[in-house]
């Protein structure tokens, strides 16, 4: 199933990111629409449209929204996160690079709708090119009215600042993102309470991703009942899918949810690289469990990549030809994590380092006979709920993912190492330390 | 690609900035800082505010935490525990030119190991050392957030995408001073 792209439309227009562009396009029409409205409808009309956070945990946007107590009598805030640091997740970019606009309008429609009066964009620290567009983007808009005080003459005043990250990827996690913005290092806090009751600055805060507030105009304009024709019963819309790693043409790609990762690796990429053959694929950035290659026709909507033992997570495809080494690939998601751990709680800190350790001299030839069972009692002790945010289950699903699928290869690394350790002693010891590790491999 | 060649880094000497104090301009931008945030969360203001001081010295030292705590009223050690989480802020002068290598799965999937070979053979430094005439600074990094255009070096504040090393080299060789 092909449609028009509805978030990637402006791609190829000519100045696509300006005021001038984005209004001949029929641009700020739904923010006129909606301040004109009551703020509940315009909730309501996000929870019809049934639009699922798009920023990997598939929250529905409206219900969140319906969260923030409007009787309460302290400042809302609104924040975009626009942190993207997943690995294999690039479509928050492509956005803010092609239209920047339609992002704001989306970030103003839903502070109208839970009463804020400032907005920040949480936007990564290395990403300084795309927070210039967007500061541009934002004084286009206050000089024309779209944003400042009394926005088109509603009554209505939203201020939106820029505030960039420096380089943590826990800080997409959106309580780690608040504790950012407050100028702390990025540590999550224990929920409750949720953000939609005390959040930044101790107010009622909503956080949504890039992604899912640019569906919001369009939301707004078209009806949520239009959005929900899209795509699959309990996920509606078009996702932004990005593809990356061994295929012909890497890149976002729009698509109707539902759409199989064969129609999205094989049509649109133009299938594997160099004519190989795939091996398998990560559906939804690199903390959800990879698939093995005969998973292909497994449409991309949240209930059938869970059921098919994965996650839609951000929509970040990487995909791997027959060539690659899994314990390698492993190795290098764990080295990811363990350096990304933000360290407050011990099953993801130590844990994350332990597993990296392993799985290093595993790939290094030197792993022992009982390496696997450590590598799952690592995942059972770090995840489902051991930690205060959810990296340690970001880490615990690739290792357990990675071992039921491919777990051959690891225990033929093994095999080769312990007939090699029987023919040269003495035995390793069997926790080393990276420096010892370092050290051989150098010599 | 960017379509103008990234300049270089302003990069402040150790004793340059031992007790560096804030000059008209960076007074009145962090008053504009602090107008984004709320009345008494001056806090808030601290990252933008290490930007401020990234901009215009190069790095942060231990002079300049001190001085953006005292501006900001927070303690040294707090202002010290941050710009340590964040890998952005360098903690010691870098080169002229940051060269950041996204070292992800994406990325090594298209190629990055070779790449990190040849620029540590051409410019005979490891991750985390500078070369001797001060120019570049190399450095290994997690996902930059562009896997589509894998291999992605981040060089300052621009982003250098599908690079080969021969691509590399012309970029390299075609930067300023």
């Amino acid at each position: 199933m092909t449609i028009e792209p509805i978030l990637l439309a402006a791609r190829g227009v000519k100045n696509s990111r300006t005021l001038a562009s984005y209004l001949d396009r029929g641009g700020y029409k739904a923010l006129t629409k909606a301040v004109a409205m009551d703020p509940a409808k315009v909730i309501d009309e996000v929870k019809t449209s049934g639009v699922r956070g798009r920023g990997g945990a598939g929250f529905p946007a409206g219900v969140k929204w319906s969260f923030v107590p409007r009787d309460l009598p302290k400042p809302k805030y609104m924040i975009c996160n626009a942190d993207e640091s997943e690995p294999g997740t690039f479509k928050d970019r492509e956005l803010i690079l092609v239209d920047p606009h339609e992002v704001l309008e989306g970030i103003a429609i839903a502070s109208y709708a839970i009463d804020a009066h400032t907005a920040y964009i949480y936007i990564r620290g290395e990403f300084v090119r795309e927070a210039e567009i967007l500061e541009r983007a934002i004084a286009e808009a206050r000089d024309k009215n779209y944003l400042g005080k009394d926005i088109v003459g509603s009554g209505y005043d939203l201020e939106v600042h820029v505030h960039r990250g420096a380089g943590a990827y826990i800080c997409g996690e959106e309580t780690a993102l608040i504790e950012s913005i407050e100028g702390k290092r990025g540590l999550p806090r224990l929920k409750p309470p949720f953000p939609a009751v005390v959040g930044v600055f101790g107010c009622p805060t909503v956080v949504n991703n890039v992604e899912t507030l640019a569906c919001i105009p369009h939301i707004i304009e078209r009806g949520g009942a239009w959005f929900a024709t899209i795509g699959t019963e309990r996920s509606t819309g078009t996702k932004l899918f990005c593809v990356s790693g061994h295929v012909e043409r890497p890149g976002v790609y729009e698509a109707p949810m539902g759409t199989t990762f064969r129609e999205i690796i094989e049509g649109f990429c133009g299938g594997i690289r160099n004519g190989g053959k795939l091996k398998a694929f990560i559906p939804g950035g690199s903390s959800a469990p990879i698939l093995p290659a005969d998973r292909i026709d497994t449409p991309a909507d949240f209930e059938s990549v869970a059921e098919a033992g994965s996650m839609l997570g951000s929509g970040g495809v990487i995909v791997m030809d027959d060539t690659v080494d899994m314990v390698w690939a492993l190795e290098n998601l764990l080295t990811f994590y363990a350096h990304e751990s933000c360290g407050q709680c011990t099953p993801c800190r130590e844990g994350s380092d332990w597993a990296l350790d392993v799985v290093r001299r595993i790939r290094r030839g030197y792993g022992h006979a009982g390496d696997l069972e450590t590598l799952h009692r690592i995942a059972r002790f770090a995840s489902q709920g051991m930690t205060i945010c959810p990296l340690g289950d970001a880490f615990c699903l690739p290792i357990s993912s990675f071992l039921e699928h491919f777990g051959g290869e690891f225990e033929a690394a093994i095999a080769a190492a312990e007939k090699r350790a029987a023919t040269f002693l003495p035995i390793l010891p069997v926790r080393s330390d990276h420096a010892l590790f370092e050290s051989e491999e150098a010599s | 690609m960017t379509e103008v060649a990234t300049p270089p880094l302003v990069v402040a000497s150790i004793e340059a900035v031992e007790n560096p104090s804030f000059d008209e301009g960076m007074e009145s931008e962090i008053k504009r800082i602090l107008e984004r945030y709320p009345e008494g969360d001056s806090g808030a203001a601290l990252l933008p505010v290490l930007w401020l001081c990234q901009e215009r010295w190069g790095w942060i030292s231990p002079g300049v935490m001190r001085a953006v705590g005292q501006r900001l009223d927070l303690s040294p050690a707090f202002v010290e525990s941050v710009t340590s989480f964040y890998t952005m802020y360098m903690l010691r002068p870098p080169g002229k030119y940051l060269l950041q290598v996204c070292t992800t799965l994406s990325c090594q999937l298209c190629g990055t190991s070779g790449l990190v070979e040849h620029l540590k053979e051409k410019l005979g430094i490891d991750f985390g050392e500078t070369t001797a005439d001060g120019r570049f600074t190399l450095v290994d990094v997690q996902c930059l957030g562009a896997c589509g255009e894998a291999p992605v070096v981040q060089i300052n504040n621009d982003y250098y995408t599908d690079l080969t090393a021969d691509s590399l080299d012309e970029i390299l060789d075609g930067l300023d001073g």
